[in-house]
């Protein structure tokens, strides 16, 4: 037979049986009506200063230049600049509650509104001189440098730093997006908040509060400049400023104190931060279904005995497993995209219409994750299929597909497991794959806590997906050679 | 009775899966417990229930086990002949449960002994004779025999091997990780209050008792309830259909 009969005889085979067909249809329903449990069992509640009723726009983080959503609240000590130019500062003492990611330093920002494009070169608590540009470009300097520069040329703006102040070295150049002629110079001091993450049960419990951090300068100079320093804090709702913010300047000497953090904002798991990937909780409910049908769509031959006038018609026994493979992978991958379209986009709205703020993506991202969704459900009934060819019995094969994507995602978020093992279950495990949801990466620049319960994964999206390939692309490999090698 | 529960047992005991499902049951709960163990060297918040940690793997097989104990009978015909020999129905569901349970307790004793005393070769600090440490080790045995009962109902209900497995797998492992889904504190505890795995394996746990969602014995009801009404709907099943 050619290989398109084999798979018209595979997919006759599958639209006849009326439970496989039920069974994928109860996998799409399932995967949307399960994602609807986080939407519905969230309550949003929270009550302003004078205790009116908050509105999404007052939790709304501010925006960045590539649209993710950013934390931007600092003290910002400054002066207008035109053209070309450039800042330097000496920092002579990073004082106050300093975290690893507290930052004093030197920026030229397009505005003072938070979202703006911007480029600064920061000392940190603990992790040494940094230049960081528009949020989420972070680029180590020299650990030992405390003079900090910044030269604006055109769109470009160059960071360099200094041990003497004589000898400067430059540490990376940046184009911050759509910098106006005249953008504010100076300097800043900024400090994230503290957070002590505490894990029960696949939930992180965070608590924390604000921090200080003080940056004493020397030797400013601003090309340009003539008129007075302004300081201000850059802040909207939420952490920027703070008590204790302020500059002082005597001589030429000064104090900048801030507290807030200008970096991506990254979302947690389980608050009031809801992803895209939140409305595909389902999934696990609707790989289960995939997995059931996908096995008996050869162990039922075998119980039947039907695989031996399947074989008898084709005797080459591979082009029968590809054409069973492709068959019931395509038709997963329709499922799973028609479930996974239907998911996102409609929690996302219930999300919405509850004042959760769901932490906005590119398009391209919402692409990977509701494509990524489809492939990752397609693979694993390819691989259902491999396994149920292998070991012939539905209840082992099933359970053994079960236990190897299921089980680790399980045990990862489990609070049983110390968080190295945990880790490595979700590189090596099939269960790595739902790295593909993940829609919002981890950035090293903010402290918080990235582990697979709070939706961030070791492996990148597509390299996680990877794994669950390797594992089935093995597992058919052993179906081939069984197959031709065992008697039906 | 007695010849139902001799006739389940035969039948059960000259199968060839069994023995082998039995030597998995302890099999994979040990090498699990023991993996999940040597990671504690770095520090666990429980490290008596993490040196337990395979029967979360171990109740897997278990179900396989009890599946099988009847849904391999529907898929081969024998049961039209084991009804036609013993007419009583819930009679022959009722030895189907004594013997899979009888199974069940040895290999889950066995398995859990192996963890345990894996757990205290790789982590010395580890009591053994610690009254938490008993009721957790004792409950995990009687964790697995309430999940060998539920699956048994399930399969009686589904009849289908494959599709029994997968929603037994379904009920124990989506409670867990739904669970992370849902944002409003108490609608989160609720949702592991109910949970046959999240429930169930609060026997477990031997520290930190007040944080936890469900207490130990609590939470052993409530898989033991889940376990009786999957064998109640099993039995009206069982009752009313044609084999």
């Amino acid at each position: 037979m050619m290989f398109w009969q084999l798979l018209h005889a595979e997919w006759t085979k599958f639209r006849t049986v009326r439970g496989w067909v039920i069974g994928m249809l109860a996998a799409v329903l399932v995967t949307v009506l399960v994602g609807l449990l986080g939407p519905t069992s969230s309550s949003f509640s929270c009550a302003g200063p004078s205790g009116q009723a908050c509105t999404l726009a007052d939790h709304t983080p501010p925006l960045g230049p590539d649209g993710e959503a950013v934390s931007d609240g600092f003290y910002f000590v400054r002066q207008p600049l035109t053209g070309d130019g450039s800042i330097t500062a000496r920092l002579t003492s990073l004082t106050g509650t300093v975290q690893p990611w507290s930052k004093v330093g030197v920026i030229i920002k397009a505005s003072t509104r938070q979202g703006s494009a911007y480029a600064a070169v920061v000392g940190t608590g603990s992790h040494g001189v940094r230049m960081q540009y528009d949020y989420t470009h972070d680029t180590a300097g020299d650990p030992a440098a405390r003079w900090f520069r910044l030269t604006r040329s055109g769109d470009t703006v160059t960071g360099y730093d200094s041990v003497d102040g004589t000898h400067w070295h430059q540490i990376s150049s940046a184009t911050p997006a759509g910098l106006p002629a005249t953008v504010q110079a100076g300097l800043l001091a900024t400090s994230p908040e503290f957070t002590v993450a505490s894990q029960s049960l696949g939930r992180t419990n965070g608590s924390g509060g604000p921090t200080l951090a003080t940056g004493t300068f020397d030797n400013v100079a601003l090309t340009g400049s003539g008129g007075t320093w302004i300081g201000g804090n850059v802040a909207g709702q939420g952490p920027g400023g703070g008590p204790g913010s302020g500059f002082r300047q005597s001589g030429g000497t000064f104090t900048v104190s801030g507290s807030g953090d200008i970096a991506p904002a990254v979302p947690a798991k389980g608050g009031l931060d809801k992803t895209i990937e939140n409305g595909l909780i389902g999934v696990f409910a609707g790989l289960i279904a995939v997995i059931i049908v996908a096995t008996m769509f050869i162990t039922t031959e075998y119980r039947r005995g039907l695989i031996r006038t399947t074989l008898a018609a084709s005797p080459r026994r591979g082009g029968v497993l590809a054409a069973k493979a492709v068959v019931v992978g395509v038709v997963t991958f329709v499922a799973g995209l028609v479930a996974a379209a239907i998911a996102v986009p409609l929690v996302e709205h219930l999300e919405h219409g509850k004042g959760f703020y769901v932490y906005t993506v590119t398009p391209l991202t919402e692409l990977r994750v509701v494509l990524g969704t489809a492939a990752l459900l397609a693979v694993a009934a390819v691989l259902a299929l491999a396994v149920g060819t292998v070991l012939r019995r539905g209840a082992g094969a099933v359970a053994a597909v079960i236990v190897a994507i299921v089980l680790p995602y399980v045990l990862t978020i489990a609070p049983v497991l110390p968080p190295a093992a945990a880790e490595w279950l979700a590189r090596l495990t099939p269960a790595a794959a739902f790295a593909i949801q993940q829609s919002v990466p981890q950035y090293v620049q903010v402290t918080a806590s990235y582990t697979p319960a709070n939706g961030y994964f070791p492996l990148a999206p597509w390299a996680g997906f990877a794994v669950l390939c390797g594992y089935t692309v093995v597992a058919l490999g052993v179906a081939m050679l069984v197959l031709r090698r065992r008697d039906a | 009775m007695r010849e139902a529960l001799h006739a389940e047992w035969t039948k059960l005991r000259t199968v060839a899966g069994t023995g082998w499902l039995l030597v998995a049951v302890i099999v994979l709960t040990g090498a699990l417990s023991a993996a999940a163990v040597a990671g504690c060297a770095a520090g666990c918040s429980d490290p008596a229930r993490t040196s337990l940690t395979g029967v979360d793997f171990g109740q897997a097989v278990v179900a396989i086990l009890a599946v099988l104990a009847i849904s391999g009978e529907y898929s081969v015909g024998m049961m039209r002949v084991t009804l036609t020999a013993m007419p009583r129905r819930l009679t022959v569901l009722a030895a189907k449960a004594t013997v899979v349970s009888g199974l069940v307790v040895l290999a889950g004793a066995v398995a859990v002994l192996v963890s345990i005393v894996a757990g205290r070769l790789l982590l010395p600090g580890l009591s053994l004779t610690d009254g938490a440490m008993l009721r957790a080790a004792g409950g995990s045995v009687l964790y697995l025999v309430l999940i060998g009962l539920l699956s048994l109902g399930v399969a009686t209900a589904v009849r289908d091997s494959a599709t029994a497995v997968g929603v037994v797998l379904g009920l124990l492992y989506l409670f867990p990780v739904l669970a992370t889904a849902i944002g409003d504190p108490l609608w989160h505890r609720h949702f592991q209050q109910i949970g046959p795995m999240t429930a169930g394996l609060a026997i477990q746990a031997t520290v930190h008792l007040d944080a936890l969602p469900i207490s130990p014995w609590a939470g052993i009801g409530v898989l033991a309830a889940w376990a009786v009404g999957a064998l109640l709907t099993g039995g009206l099943v069982l009752r009313l259909r044609d084999a």
